[in-house]
């Protein structure tokens, strides 16, 4: 069974989103979502100072199998983007909580957490 | 869903299983990379059961075959061995592609593909109406394949046969050929379900691993094999499917299905080719592609675990040049065209 930490929000889409003590707002893709995809082999990450919108396509995660978007938890400025993954995507799939996030962002509106689902509802909305 | 008998094997070995053609088959037990990496470097097995398997009887076999398919059956007269072809009608189109198997003494085994099991049954039928030939279909058969540059060696542990390429043996229980899909050493092993589980079981003791469909996919292509359904249809014939080396017409008296239209079809304005890009991304089937006095369209595209770029099948006309350029994601990316073997052609 896919791991789903309960100190992350999630998207239904599968991204995470994680709340750091400086305010800023870390966000990769779930444990379900990287088996669900397989073996990754490339990632498209967003240019440092790049505005978003919650539930913007802001990455891209490329697979064997297949190419994904993947969808900002909140609105904001990215503020730093994890450049290992350029050279070693496969780190999504072996930690996709903690190494293999994608991008951090300063969020404009961190109310907008509350519209994210907490681990709970995103198990079962992912078993559905 | 249609089930090998080795499923539970497969639900019990974090074998994910996904719906192909009707079958609840493994897409892999983890990494397709990791599965795709042992068969090149070592060994690995494969359930591949989901495979038509037809045992022909009655004494027109060699007839019957020889005007079934356009390659010729008599190269392999001479002893036990198998010939591929594709399996074509009237009009030369491809309806399918097949192994077919010599067991000696003018008794033949064919083997096709899964998503064509019911349409092969029926035409098989309708062809032998001619010739004194019965077809029977095996639902309780088992293929393994053994793949890889220890295959072999493995196989050994088992049977101690002593096979050339293309070549099997056979006793009353199994026949092992030395054939298979991923373009390294190996064999497949065809038996009963019973038989099947004996064999498997004794394999995987032996801590061989298990391999899913997908990195069957990407070894195929690096192999430069056809998936038929992807590189091939009805739609398509041989000359344009990379496939005119299975037209045999060295006898002229030999009549078979679809010899009339492949005299036209010889002026096909397609080709089948290799493109590998060392861009990032991946191109995949159903992208376009364009060269200066061409164009085409990727039939069959994948990140190649062994040389660690995108690589693929592509439909092109012919008189192609050396490049040519596709679209990823708004991205341009420059594409090099080469022949479909890529373990020869990049290695």
């Amino acid at each position: 069974m896919a791991e789903v930490p309960s100190n992350l929000k999630f998207l239904e889409s599968h991204e995470w989103a994680r709340l750091e003590e400086d305010g800023t707002v870390t966000v990769g893709i779930s444990d379900h979502a990287q088996e669900l995809l397989g073996d990754i082999v490339f990632v498209e990450l967003p240019d440092i100072g790049k505005e978003v919108t919650q539930s913007g396509d802001t990455a891209i995660v490329e697979s064997v199998k297949a190419a994904s978007d993947v969808y900002s938890p909140l609105s904001g400025e990215i503020t730093e983007i994890n450049e290992a993954l350029i050279d070693n995507p496969e780190i999504i799939n072996t930690s996709p909580y903690e190494s293999g996030w994608f991008f951090k962002i300063k969020p404009q509106d961190i109310s907008e957490m509350d519209k994210l689902l907490d681990a709970q509802a995103y198990e079962s909305s992912s078993e559905s | 869903m249609n089930k090998t008998y080795l499923n539970e094997f497969h639900r019990a070995n974090k074998g994910h299983l996904v719906d192909f053609a009707g079958w609840e088959m493994p897409i892999n037990y983890g990494s397709q990379i990791n599965e795709h990496n042992l068969v090149r470097t070592d060994v690995g097995i494969f359930d591949v059961s989901h495979m038509a398997v037809f045992d022909l009887y009655g004494s027109n076999q060699k007839e019957f075959l020889e005007y079934l398919i356009p390659n010729d059956v008599n190269k392999i007269l001479d002893s036990t061995r198998a010939l591929y072809s594709p399996l074509l009608n009237e009009n030369g189109g491809i309806l399918d592609d097949l192994i077919v198997y010599h067991l000696g003494e003018n008794n033949f085994r064919i083997i096709s593909n899964c998503g064509t099991r019911e349409q092969n049954y029926a035409w098989f039928n309708k062809i032998a109406s001619d010739f004194d030939v019965q077809i029977d279909f095996k639902s309780d058969a088992s293929i393994i394949a053994l793949q890889g540059p220890n295959a072999l060696k493995n196989l050994s542990s088992l049977y101690n046969v002593d096979l050339e390429k293309f070549h099997l043996y056979q006793d009353d229980e199994v026949m092992i050929a030395r054939t298979g899909y991923t373009g390294e050493l190996g064999v497949e092993i065809i038996s009963t379900a019973s038989k099947g589980l004996k064999i498997w079981q004794h394999f995987v003791s032996k801590d061989i691993q298990p391999i899913g469909l997908a990195a069957r996919d990407t070894l195929r292509l690096e192999a430069g094999f056809n998936l038929y359904g992807s590189d091939m249809t009805i739609e398509n014939n041989p000359y344009d499917s990379n496939l005119s080396w299975t037209i045999d017409q060295s006898n002229e008296d030999r009549d078979f299905i679809g010899k009339k239209a492949l005299k036209h079809l010889q002026e096909s304005e397609n080709c089948l080719v290799g493109f590998y890009t060392d861009q990032r991304g991946v191109l995949r089937s159903g992208t376009k592609v364009s060269f200066e006095g061409g164009k085409g369209v990727i039939t069959s595209g994948t990140w190649s675990p062994t040389f660690k770029k995108n690589i693929g099948f592509c439909r092109i006309t012919k008189n192609f040049p050396e490049k040519g350029i596709s679209t990823l994601r708004d991205k341009e990316i420059n594409l090099h065209f080469c022949e479909t073997n890529f373990l020869k052609y990049l290695k």
